[in-house]
This record gives C-alpha cells, sequence and structure tokens, in this order.
C-alpha cells in the first residue's frame, strides 16, 4: 500500500526539469509584420517557456498541425491584416476537432475593441491590444497557462 | 495519461507527439512505453545534419525533406534549438524552414530545446528517435543545435553524418583541426554560390587526402550545394544513398548496431546512474551537508564521488530532529 503510494507519487512528479511549458506563437494569414510576434517570442522565452516560432504566413490547418506535433499548450496569434474574426475561430474549431480545445488561445495585433468579445465568445482566451506591455503578456500566460493533462 | 505504445503503432500522431513530450519530460510511464516500442526500432535511417549556426541546417533539412517525399519516403525531423542558460526558456526557430511540410502527413517534425545538455543535441534526443523510428518514418533527419568545434555527439547517433560548412569561416588551419570535422561521413560547403566556395571545397578535400583510408573504408566526399536553391541536392542525396549502401554491408551495419547499442545502453545508464546517486544524496539533505563540507574544505569532492560509486557511501552526519534516521544512511 505504502509502495503503491509512492509509487504513484513519483509517477506524478515529472523530471528534474518539470514540466516545461511549452507555447506557440504563429502568424496566421497574409500580413508580413512579424516584429511583434518575435518580440513576445522573445519575451516568453526569457520568462522560461518554449516557444515554438512558426514564421509568417500560416494557415489555421499549418498552426494546429503544428500545435500537434509539438505538443504545445497554448498558441498565441500575431494578427495585423484585420483577418482576425475569421482566422481566430478557425484555429480554435480546428483545435477542438482535434480533441486539444484545452490548448489556451490568445492573441494580440490590431483588433477593434467591438471585435473582441466576439472573439472571446468564440473560444479565443484573450486579446491583447497595442501599447500592452511585455510583462502583461508574460503574466497572463503565467497565470492562465497550465501544462495539459 | 500515460500513452501506450499501441497507440503509437497504430499511427496515432497526437499519441506519438505526446509520448515525445513525456520523454522530453522525463515522465516515468514514457520509459515503460519506449520500452515496449524499441523492439519496433531499427528500420529507419538516421540522418544527422550539425554545423555552425547560420549555416543553412534547416533550409538543408527543408530540402532534402522535399526530395524523399518525391522518392515516397516518410521523414521524421528531429530540429534541436538552444535553451537559454539563463531563463530556462528556449525559441524553437528550425520549423520556419521547414513550412512547406507542416502539412504533409508524411512528415512529422519535432523541436527540441538542449535544456542544458550539451553536445549538439537534447538529453532525450536519441529516445524521440526511437519513437519516429518505431512510428515507422522511413528516413529520420536530426538537426542537431548550431555546433562550434566539439559537439559531436550526433556522430554516436546517426548512421550519416553531414557536416555543413560554409565559405568564409577561416583560414586552412580551421580545416586541420580536429573535432566537428572529423565526424562528417559527408561534407557539404553550402552556400556554394559565394565567393570562395571553391577554396573552402579544396581545403577540405586537402584536409581528408591528408588521411589514409583502408580498403573497405569510407572515404568523405565534400559536395557543394545551395540549399537554398536546391542547387546540389539531388547529387548530395545519392551520395547519402551510397553511405547507406556502405553502411548496409552485412559487416558494416554488425559493428554500426552493436556501436549504437553500446552508446544508448551508456547513455541511458549514464543518466540512470546519477539520477539515482543524487536521489539517494538528496535524502534527508545528505547533499547539502556534503555540498557544506566541500566548500569548507573539510571533503574532496573526489572521495565522495569515488565512495559514492564504490557503495562505500557512509558519511557521520548529525541526526535530523524528530527522525530517527538519517544519521549513518545510504549504504546499498
Amino acid at each position: 500500500m505504502a509502495s503503491a503510494l509512492a509509487k504513484k507519487k513519483r509517477e506524478a512528479k515529472p523530471g528534474k526539469g518539470g514540466r516545461k511549458i511549452r507555447v506557440l506563437v504563429g502568424k496566421p494569414g497574409l500580413d508580413g509584420h512579424d516584429r511583434g510576434a518575435k518580440i513576445i517570442a522573445r519575451a516568453l522565452r526569457d520568462a522560461g517557456f518554449e516557444v515554438i516560432y512558426t514564421g509568417l504566413h500560416q494557415t489555421p490547418e499549418m498552426i494546429v498541425n503544428t500545435a500537434v506535433q509539438e505538443d504545445v499548450d497554448a498558441i498565441g496569434l500575431s494578427i495585423l491584416s484585420g483577418a482576425h474574426n475569421h482566422l481566430f475561430p478557425k484555429v480554435v474549431e480546428l483545435l477542438r476537432k482535434k480533441k486539444m480545445g484545452n490548448v489556451v488561445v490568445f492573441g494580440g495585433g490590431i483588433i477593434p475593441d467591438d471585435d473582441i468579445s466576439g472573439l472571446r465568445k468564440k473560444g479565443v482566451d484573450r486579446i491583447f491590444t497595442p501599447g500592452t506591455t511585455l510583462s502583461e503578456i508574460v503574466d497572463y500566460v503565467n497565470k492562465r497557462v497550465r501544462p495539459r493533462a | 495519461m500515460a500513452v501506450s505504445a499501441k497507440e503509437v503503432l497504430s499511427g496515432d500522431i497526437q499519441a506519438a507527439a505526446r509520448l515525445m513530450r513525456d520523454l522530453d519530460d522525463e515522465i516515468p510511464s514514457a520509459h515503460r512505453t519506449l520500452k515496449i516500442l524499441y523492439r519496433h526500432t531499427g528500420r529507419a535511417s538516421i540522418l544527422g545534419i550539425t554545423g555552425a549556426p547560420g549555416a543553412g541546417k534547416s533550409t538543408l533539412v527543408d530540402c532534402l525533406t522535399e526530395h524523399l517525399r518525391r522518392e515516397g519516403k516518410s521523414v521524421g525531423i528531429v530540429a534541436i534549438d538552444p535553451t537559454s542558460p539563463f531563463s530556462g526558456g528556449a525559441i524553437l526557430g528550425d520549423r520556419i524552414r521547414m513550412q512547406k511540410h507542416t502539412l504533409d502527413d508524411g512528415v512529422f517534425i519535432k523541436s527540441l530545446a538542449t535544456r542544458g545538455h550539451l553536445g549538439g543535441l537534447s538529453k532525450s534526443t536519441i529516445d524521440i528517435v526511437n519513437v519516429m523510428d518505431a512510428m515507422g518514418k522511413d528516413v529520420v533527419i536530426i538537426e542537431t543545435v548550431g555546433v562550434g568545434q566539439d559537439e559531436v555527439e550526433i556522430v554516436k547517433v546517426a548512421h550519416t553524418n553531414l557536416v555543413l560548412v560554409v565559405p568564409g569561416m577561416g583560414d586552412d588551419i580551421q580545416a586541420l583541426k580536429a573535432g566537428i570535422l572529423e565526424i562528417a561521413d559527408i561534407f557539404v560547403v553550402n552556400k556554394s554560390d559565394r565567393e570562395g566556395a571553391d577554396r573552402t571545397k579544396l581545403e577540405l578535400e586537402t584536409m581528408v587526402g591528408m588521411n589514409t583510408y583502408r580498403e573497405g573504408e569510407w572515404e568523405p566526399p565534400v559536395m557543394a550545394a545551395v540549399a537554398q536553391t536546391g542547387a546540389g541536392v539531388p547529387e548530395l542525396l545519392s551520395e547519402v544513398e551510397r553511405h547507406w549502401k556502405f553502411i548496409s554491408r552485412e559487416e558494416n551495419l554488425l559493428r554500426y548496431r552493436r556501436e549504437k547499442a553500446r552508446v544508448e545502453l551508456l547513455e541511458i545508464l549514464k543518466k540512470k546512474l546519477i539520477d539515482k546517486a543524487v536521489d539517494d544524496l538528496s535524502r534527508n539533505k545528505v547533499l547539502d551537508h556534503l555540498l557544506r563540507d566541500i566548500v569548507n574544505k573539510t571533503r574532496d569532492p573526489y572521495s565522495i564521488a569515488e565512495q559514492v560509486v564504490d557503495h562505500r557511501f557512509d558519511f557521520p552526519l548529525e541526526a535530523e530532529p524528530g527522525k530517527g534516521k538519517g544519521r549513518r544512511r545510504g549504504r546499498t
């Protein structure tokens, strides 16, 4: 009994480094402005996360396929083209189809305030608009994102 | 939830991805699954790609993958980037150059961070290559972290090692140095449309020419390529295939498999022994006491390490209050 408990305890204990939180940072759609995304990636790296950066011009399908292969806990999407109302919910929908609905999806970019509640209703956890500080984003990921079960 | 070997063998991509993550995070159940999967490994050809940062490794992996896919081969890619020694975080960006394979079911890409492991690979690389092998990938490509001169661990893991060199990286003395230049099965002078490429190629050829190769021994060719455009890549790939044929000869294959088995066993043993020793020492704060003693120069780390290895682990310690043990412990 005692040893079974000890074994269970060991099982729950991850390796030395513990579960590392993995975050995908992606640029969906056609805009080519990735400076913001790169700065976010860097800030998350400095906060101790493993960041998978996809590069530009990703379709929602590409982003979700990458999320599957890399087994990420969260996805941060950066968009400045105005196509967020289509692309963000599409990512959430595809994740759910893959039974990965527990991946936290957040986004940022030039997003009008009026669009935010609609995006949140469709499963985007949080939207960051211009003027957000890096520490706000890091704090959010720290608090909100846990390693997926 | 623990991933079963059956799920991975049935081609469940998500299960395989989860298993790889578990292995990287050192979750014990993952190693149990790997024990079962191990007997399904050994079929994939493993290609290692190494070279300095910016030499074009990711771009070459992308290009090679495209050709291999055209031949109908399935491909697994393990791409390694460095972990920040300060924050423990990492940016894994090798996929940026491999985007055209993101939607191809025949390609599985896994990005890994070194997590403090030296040698150009992550600690989990061998395990993850084994999973891809068991998944039935025909070719597994390992892209090392951008390496300098001495990060040559890849040589123990891959069947065929490509070393990428770019023109203008220093004089010919660099080419005489030991280490990374000794591990190549094939040299690739990448960005060979740049000035100085011919000279770099010549220097490498001269260096290879100075070695003596016995009858039946592999002599590394020096290939020129421009990964960005794909120039020279078909020729490179045919050299890779020639090398696979070479090591597939019975006498070579047996030697290779024995060597790989040896490395695998020793690596696992190393990991387990260190983990066990640290675990044992950490109990009852023995480690803390020992570290304090080393700092105070009342003990030296050499003797402690010897005692641990020889199971003469018998350090006088103060008993912890409220606990009936800890005075002398660890005699295993």
